[in-house]
C-alpha cells in the first residue's frame, strides 16, 4: 500500500523550505538589524532598496513552512509552537512591523524615524525568535502522549539566549555580505569594515554553541564523539567557508563574502539536522512518529510537485531582473 | 479572579480572525470589480475604465496588503492556542490549509505584480488576463478556506479513530453538506461588500463635484450589480438557514431565541435572551412566522434549546441579536437597491444628495453584516469546534495557561491597533488623493521597487505643501 516513505520525502521538502527561508529571509533581515548603524539615511534608503523586491517572496517559505508542518508533520506543529506560545507571538509581531515599516518608509516623510526602528526593532526581535527556536529544538521539549506539558518559558534558557544571539549575529554577517555584493561606494565600504567583526562574533558564539550543544544531550554527544566520525566533515567545512569570507574580504571580492556566509549556514544546518536525525521533536519523537496520515501527506504533495519548480523559477526570475548594484537614489527599473 | 485559557483563546481567535476576514471579504469582491473594469476598458478602449480601474486596483493593493500581514498570523493560531484540535484535524485540515496558501502563494508569484505594475509595460489583453486570474485566485482561496471551516461545521468524509481525524473520501470532505451554501453566501457577501464600498466612496466623489463621469459610472455598475444580489443573498441565506436547521438545529434555535421545541413559533423581532432562565425578556412577535419560514408550514415543528443539556447551548443572546443585526443590513442593502433603480427615472440616482450621503453610510454595512454573520455561525456553533465530534474544551491547548493567552491577546490587540490604524489611516489618505492625476506628486516613485503598496504614489502624511525630497532623491 504505501509505496514511498513519504514521511522521509516530506522532512526533504520541509528541511530544504526552511534552509531557503534562513538563507533569504536572512539577509533581509539581517540588513534590517544593521539599519541603525549605517552611515546615513541615504545609505539606509539604499539598504531597504536593496531587500525590497524580494523580502516578501522570501516570508512566503516562512508561511508555506508553518502550513506544510501542519500538513505533513501535525506533531511538530502541536508541540513546537505551544511550547513555544511567547516566543513564536513575538517573531511575528516582529515580522509584522518590519513589513509595514518596508510599506510606509517610503510614504513618510516626518514620521520616517518611526519606520526606522518598526524596521530594526521588528527584524531583531525576529532574528533572536528564530535563534532561540533552534535552541529550543536542540534541548528538546518535555511532552508526554504526543502533547507538550512544559512551561511557558521553558524555552528561555541560558543556551536559548546565547542560540538567539548567534542567530542575530549570523544574519547580520548575511546582511553585511549581501551589501557588499549589492552596493558601492561609502555603503560598500562600510559593510567591508564590519563583516570581520562580525565574523569573529559569530565563530565566538557559534563555537560556544557546538561546544555546549553536546552536553545538552546525551544522543547529540554519542553522535559526535563515538559513532559516526565522519560528520566532523561539516565543521571542517564550515570553518573553511569562514577562511573564505575573510580572505575574500581582504582581497575586497564582492559576491564571494555572500556566497561564503551561505555556505557557512548550509554546513551548519546539516550540522545541525545530523546531530539531531531523525528525531524531529528530540528528545522522544522521530520524524515518522511525527507524521500525518499517508494519504493525507500524498494528497498535498502532488500539489506542491506541480507548486514548488514554479515558485523556485519565478524567485529566480526576480532574483535576475533586480541584479546588479543598486545605487544611492534610485530604485530599480 | 482566575482567568480561563480556553475563553482568553477563543476571544483571541474572534479577534484575530475578524480583523483578518474584513480584508479579503472586501478583495475578492473589489477583484472581480477590477477585472470587469479592465474587461470594459480593453473592449472600448475609454480613458475613464481604465482611470477608474488604475484607481481601484491602488485601493486594492493596499488593503491586499493589510489581509496578507494579517493572515500570517493566522497560520499560526492553531498551533499556538488550539494544538490539540491542530493535531486531531491536520489529516484533513493540513493539506487543505497549505492549498489555500499555495494557490495565494502561485497568484502573487504570477499574477498581481503583473496586474498591479504592468499596466504600461504589458499588451492590454495580457493586463486584462492578469486581472481575471487574480480575480479567480481570490475566489480559490475562499474555496479551500471555506470548505475547511464548513468540515468543522458538518465533518464529512472522514473518521475519528482514536481522537485523531483520518479521510476516507476527500470528494466528501471538501464538500461537505454546508460548503455549497458558505461558498454562495460569502461569494455574494464579498460582492455586496465591493459594490457598497465602491458605491459609497463614488457617492462620496460625487457629492464633493470630483470626477464626475467616471463615479456616475461606478456608481451605476454598483447599483445595477446590487439590485440583483442584494435580494439574492437573502434568498441563498434562507437556504443556508434551512442547511443549518438540517445539519446544526442548536444552532438555528439560538438564532432563533427558541428556548422549547414546539409548533406555531413565532419570529422574534426582538427579545433580551435570559440564558440562566432559559427564557425571553421583553419580546415583540409575529407569530407562526419562524416556524412557517423554517418548515414552510404555519404550525411546523421547529427545534428549541431544550433538546441538550444548558452547557451545551451556544451563548444564546450573541447569536440572536448578530443574526438580528445582519438580517436587519440586508434588508437594509435590499432597499438602497431598489431606491437606486427608482431614482434611475430622470438620472436622479446620482444628483440627489441623501441618497448619496446614506450610501457613504452604507458603505460600512457590508463589513457589519459580514462580522456578524459570522459571528452567528462560530459562536452558534459552541460548545462544539468540529460539530458534534470535538468540543472548543478538548481542543484548546493542553499547557496554555490564563497569563500566557492573556498576555498574546493584549500583545495582538496593541500590535494589530498600530499596524492597521496605520493601514485604514493610509488608505484614507488614497481615497482623498482620489482619481485625479497627480503626477507632480512623488515622481520618483515610480522607479521604487515592486512591492504591493508601491501600486499607490499617495505620501503618508497629510500635507499640501510640496513634498521635502530627502537629498538622495535630488538626483530626478
Amino acid at each position: 500500500m504505501e509505496l514511498f516513505d513519504l514521511p522521509l520525502i516530506w522532512a526533504f521538502i520541509i528541511g530544504f523550505g526552511i534552509i531557503m527561508y534562513v538563507l533569504m529571509d536572512g539577509f533581509d533581515l539581517g540588513v534590517g538589524i544593521l539599519f541603525p548603524f549605517a552611515p546615513s539615511e541615504e545609505s539606509r534608503d539604499t539598504m531597504m532598496n536593496s531587500v525590497a523586491p524580494v523580502w516578501d517572496g522570501n516570508e512566503t517559505w516562512l508561511v508555506l513552512g508553518g502550513a506544510g508542518l501542519l500538513a505533513a508533520f501535525p506533531m511538530v506543529y502541536s508541540i513546537f509552537l505551544p511550547a513555544l506560545y511567547i516566543g513564536v507571538f513575538l517573531l511575528l509581531a516582529g515580522l509584522i512591523f518590519r513589513g509595514v515599516a518596508f510599506e510606509f518608509r517610503f510614504k513618510a516623510r516626518t514620521s520616517r524615524y518611526l519606520w526606522n526602528w518598526a524596521f530594526a526593532g521588528g527584524s531583531t526581535l525576529a532574528a533572536f525568535a528564530q535563534g532561540a527556536v533552534v535552541g529550543a529544538y536542540i534541548q528538546g521539549f518535555e511532552t508526554a502522549n504526543g502533547v507538550y506539558v512544559g512551561g511557558a518559558l521553558d524555552w528561555l534558557t541560558p543556551f536559548t539566549v546565547l542560540t538567539g544571539l548567534g542567530m542575530l549575529a549570523g544574519y547580520a554577517l548575511l546582511g553585511s555580505t549581501w551589501l557588499i555584493m549589492k552596493t558601492e561606494g561609502r555603503l560598500q565600504e562600510w559593510a567591508y569594515r564590519i563583516t570581520l567583526p562580525l565574523l569573529a562574533g559569530v565563530l565566538v558564539v557559534f563555537g560556544i554553541i557546538s561546544v555546549w550543544t553536546p552536553f545538552v544531550d546525551d544522543l547529540v554527544r554519542g553522535r559526535w564523539f563515538s559513532s559516526l566520525t565522519v560528520i566532523w566533515v561539516l565543521p571542517v567545512l564550515t570553518l573553511l567557508c569562514a577562511f573564505q569570507i575573510f580572505r575574500s574580504v581582504r582581497n575586497r571580492f564582492e559576491g564571494m563574502p555572500f556566497v561564503a556566509t551561505m555556505g557557512l549556514f548550509i554546513f551548519t544546518y546539516l550540522g545541525l539536522i545530523v546531530s539531531r536525525w531523525p528525531y524531529v521533536v528530540p528528545p522522544d519523537y522521530t520524524l515518522w512518529d511525527a507524521a500525518s496520515a499517508y494519504e493525507s501527506q500524498l494528497f498535498l504533495l502532488l500539489g506542491l510537485l506541480f507548486v514548488i519548480p514554479i515558485v523556485l523559477v519565478y524567485t529566480a526570475w526576480t532574483y535576475w531582473v533586480f541584479r546588479g548594484k543598486v545605487r544611492a537614489g534610485e530604485g530599480y527599473h | 479572579m482566575d482567568l480561563d485559557p480556553l475563553i482568553l483563546s477563543r476571544i483571541q481567535f474572534a479577534f484575530v480572525v475578524s480583523f483578518h476576514a474584513i480584508f479579503p471579504v472586501f478583495t475578492i469582491g473589489l477583484a472581480s470589480f477590477i477585472a470587469v473594469l479592465e474587461g470594459l476598458a480593453f473592449k472600448t478602449r475609454s480613458p475613464i475604465w481604465e482611470k477608474l480601474s488604475a484607481f481601484w486596483t491602488k485601493v486594492f493593493a493596499v488593503v491586499f496588503g493589510m489581509g496578507v500581514v494579517s493572515g500570517i498570523v493566522m497560520s499560526f493560531q492553531f498551533g499556538t492556542n488550539w494544538s490539540n484540535f491542530a493535531q486531531a484535524s491536520a489529516n484533513y485540515l493540513g493539506p487543505i490549509l497549505s492549498y489555500e496558501v499555495v494557490t495565494a502563494f502561485f497568484l502573487e508569484a504570477a499574477f498581481l505584480g503583473v496586474l498591479l505594475f504592468g499596466r504600461d509595460k504589458v499588451p492590454a489583453g495580457v493586463h486584462l488576463l492578469a486581472a481575471i486570474m487574480v480575480a479567480t485566485g481570490t475566489f480559490i482561496s475562499s474555496f479551500w478556506i471555506l470548505s475547511a471551516n464548513s468540515w468543522m461545521q458538518t465533518p464529512a468524509g472522514t473518521e475519528l479513530r482514536d481522537g485523531v481525524f483520518y479521510v476516507t473520501s476527500w470528494s466528501e470532505a471538501i464538500f461537505n453538506p454546508s460548503f455549497p451554501y458558505r461558498f454562495l453566501h460569502m461569494g455574494l457577501a464579498s460582492f455586496l461588500t465591493g459594490s457598497f464600498v465602491v458605491a459609497g466612496v463614488s457617492a462620496w466623489y460625487l457629492l464633493k463635484g470630483r470626477e464626475v463621469e467616471a463615479n456616475r459610472k461606478a456608481l451605476s455598475m454598483c447599483l445595477w450589480l446590487l439590485l440583483f444580489i442584494a435580494p439574492a443573498q437573502a434568498v441563498v441565506g434562507d437556504f443556508h438557514g434551512l442547511n443549518t436547521l438540517e445539519h446544526q438545529p442548536m444552532k438555528v434555535a439560538a438564532m432563533e431565541g427558541n428556548w422549547e421545541t414546539s409548533r406555531n413559533v413565532p419570529l422574534l423581532l426582538f427579545a433580551i435572551p435570559d440564558q440562566e432562565n432559559q427564557t425571553n425578556r421583553f419580546e415583540i412577535a409575529i407569530p407562526s412566522l419562524a416556524s412557517f419560514i423554517l418548515t414552510h408550514e404555519w404550525d411546523g415543528e421547529v427545534p428549541g434549546l431544550n433538546e441538550v443539556a444548558v452547557e451545551e447551548q451556544p451563548p444564546v443572546a450573541i447569536v440572536f441579536w448578530s443574526f438580528r443585526i445582519m438580517v436587519g443590513l440586508g434588508l437594509l442593502m435590499i432597499i438602497f437597491a431598489v431606491t437606486g433603480l427608482v431614482l434611475r427615472a430622470g438620472g436622479r440616482y446620482w444628483r440627489t444628495g441623501w441618497f448619496l450621503q446614506g450610501l457613504r453610510f452604507m458603505s460600512i454595512a457590508p463589513f457589519i453584516a459580514v462580522l456578524t454573520g459570522w459571528f452567528v455561525t462560530e459562536v452558534g456553533r459552541a460548545p462544539w469546534l468540529v460539530y458534534g465530534m470535538m468540543t472548543q474544551a478538548q481542543s484548546v491547548t493542553p499547557s496554555l495557561t490564563g497569563g500566557m493567552a492573556l498576555f498574546t491577546l493584549i500583545g495582538y490587540i496593541v500590535v494589530y491597533g498600530l499596524v492597521f490604524s496605520a493601514g485604514v489611516y493610509y488608505l484614507m489618505r488614497v481615497l482623498y488623493v482620489g482619481l485625479e492625476d497627480r503626477h507632480d506628486e512623488d515622481e520618483h516613485e515610480a522607479e521604487r521597487p515592486a512591492r504591493p503598496f508601491s501600486a499607490t504614489h499617495v505620501p503618508f502624511e497629510y500635507s499640501n505643501d510640496k513634498p521635502k525630497k530627502p537629498a538622495n532623491q535630488g538626483g530626478h
